[in-house]
């Protein structure tokens, strides 16, 4: 196996003046292709920070983020941007779709992005539909967010995420703003992408949601407090 | 569960990871696509579109209804003095102002001068005028400052003023400094109403004179209310309505002579002919004339330049709609941006770079600008002809104008797009996403 999320020593520090916030305080992990980690933590334990960073929506004060091999602590915005655009996918715990926008339209944005010589518009569309009948949406693309319920969103976010093949999905407490069933049900949706190989990174406050992962790092104060592997217990 | 059917149907490739990003690989994404972004943020909030536009459109309008305005004048005052008579000269005292005063050292344009201009070969009729300001009374009405112009029989023809009724003096009457008046349309108006003018009588300064012609309605031409004026005989001018202290010299001073020449070719001949004569008899250098001689063509040129000038200003003012209208854009834009923090964020979180953010604000800046401008140059055409089929005033479109204001409005667009466009590319793409 191959790591693709590999940190060394990760540090973000918040204020240049007198008070610092040490958001994260040498940070050492290591994921490898394929799994399902669950990141957990108090509030203001660096959840958010760690996923940022590992999301290459930002950069890292100190230390070293490799992604798949590849050092990503220095790039600058335009690089980040690119890295974002073809290796990574994100879902947010508010959804964040384009309002009035269809959600073939929102699961074609990363597409849109590539850079010229990619994909033709026709070959998009397909992409993003296959993408969305993937999360059993397919008979909605042609609706818009405030069209869809709650858990449809998601399921467009996920659709989203997914349509450019990232090495990396990353998950900001996913099911934060959804009930229980509707939260179990894009649980069962991210489950069966991990069963097709997505490796995903997912941030949860609900223990009974972390269960359902392989792994859980939890982080206490920016540094990773302890984690539970199951796949060593169930080695046992 | 469905969800799992259907996730199992489809095939998801497990992705490559062994090769790394391109991260170097900058270019732009599609121009189509950019356009297809920018339209889509511009028909998402019609409303907001439509007010951001509005300067733009009020702007181009006014551009283009205010150059059909000037066009409109100007053409009418060149047709007008095309209309003054084919062929003429026109011989000043002084440089433009002449009449009594003026510098008594200089020579003056006399009466006498007159004889000396119809002498030239190629002129074929001559009229002379000087002009005093009086109180006219009818019966009924007292009219101030009235201007009173003494002339000769030719002036109708040589400057092209009709009489409707009754005529105009002759030969005889002029050497008899005969007490008769031709009123202009608008003054016979004034003072009779519906009555007829003709063989009234009416008292200018003390003198009695009695109405034997009207001349028709003429409107103005250069500077000169052709409606408002009185016409007597020159010698009567001469001898009751010029101040006393003048008699000497100015009692024959002359304020224009006009010369109509047979052939416009012969023009400038006839013209070194004239300035030849007047500078032997007031034994001056032709060049020390202090003389204005003017032909049409010159008149036509100083009345372009006055309406350019004016054209100049309404251009200004259309300019300065039109940068209200760009402030305008960008305010709304900064707004726009604003408010779109969110869908900016998200934008960056699937791999917009700046540039690419950058490049969708401004578009759809520019967008707005050019759909302004072409609602614009609909109102301002549409507006313009209205404007002149339901107004007094003439107007007259001028293509370039559509040009230039769209050209304009492009303009503006990219000028006050840019800022709000740079701003939103600046964005930090983790308080954008957090932005409620
Ligand atoms: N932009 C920022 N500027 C200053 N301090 C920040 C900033 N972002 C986060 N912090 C601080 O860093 C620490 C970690 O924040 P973070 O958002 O990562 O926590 P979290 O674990 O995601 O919390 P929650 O569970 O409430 O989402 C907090 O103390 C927070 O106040
Ligand atoms: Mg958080």
């Amino acid at each position: 196996m191959k790591a693709i999320i590999r940190t060394e020593n990760l540090r973000k520090t918040y204020g240049m003046g007198e008070i610092q916030v040490h958001a994260l305080d040498g940070v050492n992990i290591e994921i490898q292709q394929g799994e399902f980690v669950a990141v957990m933590g108090p509030s203001g334990s660096g959840k958010s920070t760690l996923m940022n960073i590992i999301g290459c929506l930002d950069r890292p004060t100190a230390g070293k983020y490799f992604l798949a091999g590849q050092d990503v602590s220095d790039l600058d915005k335009v690089q980040l941007a690119r890295i974002r655009n073809q290796q990574i996918g994100f879902i947010f715990q508010s959804f964040n779709l384009l309002s009035r926008t269809s959600a073939l339209r929102n699961v074609m944005l990363p597409l849109i992005y590539q850079r010229p010589g990619s994909l033709s518009i026709e070959e998009r569309e397909a992409k993003a539909l296959a993408a969305l009948e993937a999360v059993g949406l397919g008979d909605r693309a042609d609706h818009d967010p405030n069209e869809l319920s709650g858990g449809q969103r998601q399921r467009v976010a996920i659709a989203r995420a997914l349509v450019n093949d990232p090495i990396l999905i990353m998950a900001d407490e996913p099911t934060g703003n959804l009930d229980t069933r509707t939260g179990q049900e894009i649980m069962t949706v991210l489950q069966n992408l991990h069963g097709r190989g997505r490796t995903i990174v997912m941030v949860t406050h609900e223990p009974n949601i972390a269960e359902i992962t392989e792994r859980t790092i939890t982080l206490v104060d920016g540094k990773v407090h302890q984690e539970r592997i199951l796949s060593a217990l169930e080695a046992v | 569960m469905t969800t799992q059917q259907e996730i199992t149907s489809v095939n998801l490739i497990k992705p490559n990871i062994s090769h790394p990003v391109d991260v170097e690989s900058y270019g732009i994404i599609s121009p189509a696509e950019i356009m297809r972004i920018a339209w889509e943020g511009v028909a998402r909030n019609k409303v907001r579109s439509l007010l951001t536009m509005l300067g733009v459109i009020i702007g181009v309008g006014a551009v283009i209804i205010m150059i059909a305005i000037s066009a409109g004048t100007e053409a009418t005052i060149s047709e007008q003095i095309e209309g003054l008579g084919s062929n003429l000269v026109f011989i000043q005292a002084g440089f433009g102002r002449g009449g009594p005063g003026g510098n008594n050292n200089d020579p003056t344009l006399i009466y006498d001068d007159v004889e000396l201009v119809a002498g030239v070969n190629g002129v074929v009729g001559t009229a002379v005028e000087q002009q005093t300001t009086q109180t006219i009374k009818s019966d009924s009405t007292t009219l101030t400052d009235v201007p009173l112009v003494g002339t000769t029989p030719d002036f109708p023809s040589v400057r092209d003023v009709d009489i409707s009724q009754g005529r105009f003096f002759n030969e005889t009457e002029l050497e008899r400094k005969s007490k008769l008046a031709i009123l202009s349309h608008g003054i016979a108006q004034e003072l009779f109403g519906d009555e007829n003018p003709i063989g009234q009588s009416i008292t200018v300064g003390t003198t009695k004179l009695t109405v034997i012609g009207v001349a028709a309605e003429r409107g103005i031409v250069g500077n000169t209310d052709f409606d408002s004026l009185v016409y007597a005989p020159i010698t009567l001018v001469f001898d009751r309505f010029l101040p006393a202290q003048f008699a000497r010299f100015a009692g024959d001073r002359v304020r224009i002579i006009y010369a109509e020449i047979e052939e416009e070719a012969d023009m400038e001949n006839v013209i070194t002919q004239i300035q030849l004569r007047l500078a032997g008899t007031k034994d001056v250098a032709v060049e020390e004339l202090p003389f204005t001689i003017q032909t049409q063509n010159d008149i036509i040129e100083t009345e372009g330049a006055t309406t350019e000038a004016f054209r100049n200003l309404l251009a200004w003012v259309a300019g300065v709609s039109l940068l209200v209208g760009g402030i305008g854009i960008m305010n709304i834009m900064l707004v726009s941006v604003t408010e779109r923090t969110r869908e900016i964020g998200i934008r960056q979180s699937v791999g917009a770079t700046p540039n690419d953010i950058r490049l969708q604000f401004l578009t759809e800046a520019i967008l707005l600008s050019l759909v302004g401008g072409l609602i614009g140059i609909a109102v301002g055409v549409i507006g313009g002809i209205l404007f002149g089929q339901t107004s007094d005033m003439r107007t007259v479109i001028v293509p370039e104008s559509i040009f230039l204001a769209f050209g304009s409005a492009a303009a503006v667009g990219i000028f006050f797009g840019f800022f709000p466009a740079n701003k939103a590319a600046q964005l930090d793409p983790i308080e954008a996403l957090r932005y409620e």
